[in-house]
């Protein structure tokens, strides 16, 4: 689902698209549909200028429709959680609901000059990883594998866009 | 995945404890949570977490430096990082002081934590392996893994025991094969010194000048190619044991300075003016009769009556017969399961051939002897067939040339087979049933190169 921020631009269109079709090709899911959701203002800091990822996280369990099983909030604000100065996303593990934000993987964030599909790919890895942690995945130490724990743009576009062969086991031992 | 590894997140706020503990599950850690000093406490009691995590501040009169050194208590070896947002020099240096592992500001780095909890696991497990690697080796050199029923072999077991906690210096006599290093071993294990260093070195594989280095060191310069100090084996094995095989081959000047270290405890790295002090017990052995050396004047005899205060002989094989099934049943079960063949038995008819051996080589000839027979055994018996090469009808026969001395013959043989391993001593060594020591003192009195 998309979260809906005052302060944030709109998501671009082709990156929820480009998601869902990642999300399906690596993982046992359907992707139902999209809905918008407003983000609650108590999950601004001001003081940070960002957004608390696990406030967001609770928006997303909260507003979860019967009969979906998981669901992934996307937002294009930054994210934080108060130990960290942020996080590219969050998510439950072996949960259902998870947050992904498209802030720091754009190129705008540290001034360079956008780049649509850099992004698309970016936007694919982290919405897989946050969503692998539904499924019970931890980070992978494998290097190509989209599980491997990233904290710089550049680990995110070194890594995958699948899962490795290990991780891929262990969800079809969880479907079983 | 890394689930063996517990982590302990203390802070007050409790979206900052549940924020950081789902961050560090998504890596993989089993992460428990407390919302004060009391808590974490009760729960270190029950879990020995590889890393806490505690905020400084805490209200309810336990702040982060009491829980942390209330955990200190409990756990001496836990890595403790203290968290805060108002950092000060001064706290820093408490926590510090106090035995906290790393302090850190919030909000930090996501990359900074990552790696802080990497590299703390990385020391931790390394640290387990080391504890189990000590653990296997005390199991493995304990006296009661040494195989023997002889009366005889029983009288050097307990005499091994009775010294192992002194610090008196051993001298063992034996045979080549016969497990000098092996009783060194068990006498080390089975004494207060066993969570200390055993340090084993082989007198005769070096020459003079590289082994006086390899005892004791050198300083940065002492020779060409000394490009930093270097800690001798005298000072990597302080507060354990070092074993010095093959004591007789030493030169006069390393009797010298040896006699000096048994003497003071002391001793001054190559090149270097400060006197380093050890405490090391010394356990030396030989295959040689030092006696019969000192009265040729080719041993010092002050360093002889220094080494021999406690004198253990090993007897060879052929000398204890009687442990020679035991031995074999041994090596059969531990050899079968290492080259992953079925266990074999040993018929009757084998075990005559080899009651009847001389053994030369000793136990470990008899080793080579079982390896080499399980090897080439096509059934779940071993046969006298499969020990032919010990009668000497296997399928070589070796034809003794006209004018030729024994040691030219053992000179011979010994190239031969170094050929054949391409210049490898150890499988030489295996191959000739003598140990390495053995082989290195062979090939300097024959001026073979490798």
């Amino acid at each position: 689902m998309e979260i809906r921020t005052p302060d944030a631009e709109p998501l671009p269109s082709r990156v929820i698209p480009a998601m869902a079709a990642a999300l399906e090709a690596c993982l046992p899911v359907r992707v139902a549909g999209l809905k918008p959701l407003t983000a609650p203002l108590e999950a601004l800091d001001g003081g940070r200028s960002q957004w608390s990822a696990p406030a967001l996280l609770e928006a997303v369990l909260a507003s979860l429709p019967d009969g979906i099983p998981k669901a992934l909030g996307v937002t294009g604000v930054d994210l934080y959680i108060p130990m960290l100065s942020f996080v590219y996303g969050q998510a439950q593990l072996n949960g259902r609901a998870g947050v992904v934000s498209i802030a720091r993987l754009r190129q705008q964030f540290y001034g360079l000059p956008a780049n649509d599909a850099l992004l698309e790919e970016r936007a694919r890895k982290e919405a897989v990883h946050e969503a692998g942690h539904l499924f019970g995945l931890v980070h992978c130490s494998a290097p190509g594998c989209v599980m491997r724990l990233s904290v710089q743009p550049g680990q995110i576009d070194l890594k995958g866009e699948a899962l490795c062969e290990a991780c891929a086991a262990r969800i079809r031992e969880v479907r079983r | 995945m890394k689930p063996q590894w517990q982590i302990l997140v203390v802070d007050d706020e409790e979206i900052m404890c549940e924020s950081l503990a789902a961050w560090l599950r998504e890596d993989g850690y089993l992460v428990d949570t407390a919302s004060s000093g009391r808590e974490a406490v009760e729960l270190a009691k029950k879990t020995d977490y590889a890393i806490y995590f505690i905020d400084l501040k805490m209200p309810g009169g336990m702040d982060g430096i009491d829980t942390l050194m209330e955990i200190r208590r409990l756990h001496p070896d836990a890595s403790i990082i203290i968290i805060t947002a108002y950092a000060t020099v001064d706290t820093a240096i408490t926590a510090i002081k106090e035995g906290a592992q790393e302090y850190i500001v919030k909000p930090c780095n996501p990359e900074e934590i990552s790696l802080l909890v990497s590299r703390i696991i990385k020391m931790k497990r390394l640290q387990r392996e080391n504890l189990i690697l000590r653990k296997k080796l005390q199991r493995r050199y304990q006296f009661h893994d040494i195989i023997c029923k002889s009366p005889r072999m029983q009288q050097v077991l307990e005499l091994a025991r009775e010294v192992a906690s002194l610090r008196s210096t051993v001298l063992i006599h034996g045979e080549s094969g016969t497990g000098k290093e092996v009783v060194a071993r068990a006498i080390h294990f089975s004494g207060n010194r066993a969570q200390k260093p055993f340090i084993a070195v082989s007198c005769a594989a070096l020459a003079e000048t590289l082994l006086e280095s390899e005892l004791f060191g050198y300083e940065k310069g002492a020779f060409t190619g000394a490009t930093e100090r270097k800690k001798g084996k005298f000072e990597l094995a302080d507060g354990g044991t070092i074993f010095l095989d093959e004591i007789g081959d030493i030169g006069p000047k390393l009797q010298a300075d040896l006699l000096r270290v048994l003497q003071e405890r002391s001793f001054y790295r190559v090149g270097g003016t400060e006197e380093v002090h050890v405490d090391v017990r010394v356990i030396a052995a030989t295959h040689k009769d030092l006696r019969a050396l000192v009265e040729e004047g080719k041993f010092r005899e002050d360093l002889y009556y220094r080494l021999n205060v406690i004198e253990i002989v090993i007897p060879p094989l052929r000398e204890r017969r009687e442990d020679i099934p035991l031995l074999a049943a041994h090596f059969v079960e531990r050899i079968a399961h290492e080259l992953g063949k079925p266990l074999a038995e040993i018929s009757d008819d084998a075990m005559r051939v080899l009651m009847d051996h001389s053994w030369p080589g000793n136990v470990r000839e008899l080793e080579n002897a079982i390896e080499r027979a399980l090897v080439s055994c096509r059934g779940e018996v071993l046969t006298a067939e499969d020990f032919s090469f010990l009668r000497g009808n296997g399928p070589v026969r070796f034809q003794a040339p006209d004018n030729m001395t024994l040691a030219e013959m053992e000179k011979l043989m010994i190239e031969a087979t170094l050929r054949r391993t391409g210049g490898n001593v150890k499988e030489a060594a295996a191959s000739l049933g003598i140990d390495r020591s053995t082989l290195y003192e062979k090939l300097k009195r024959y001026g073979i190169e490798r």
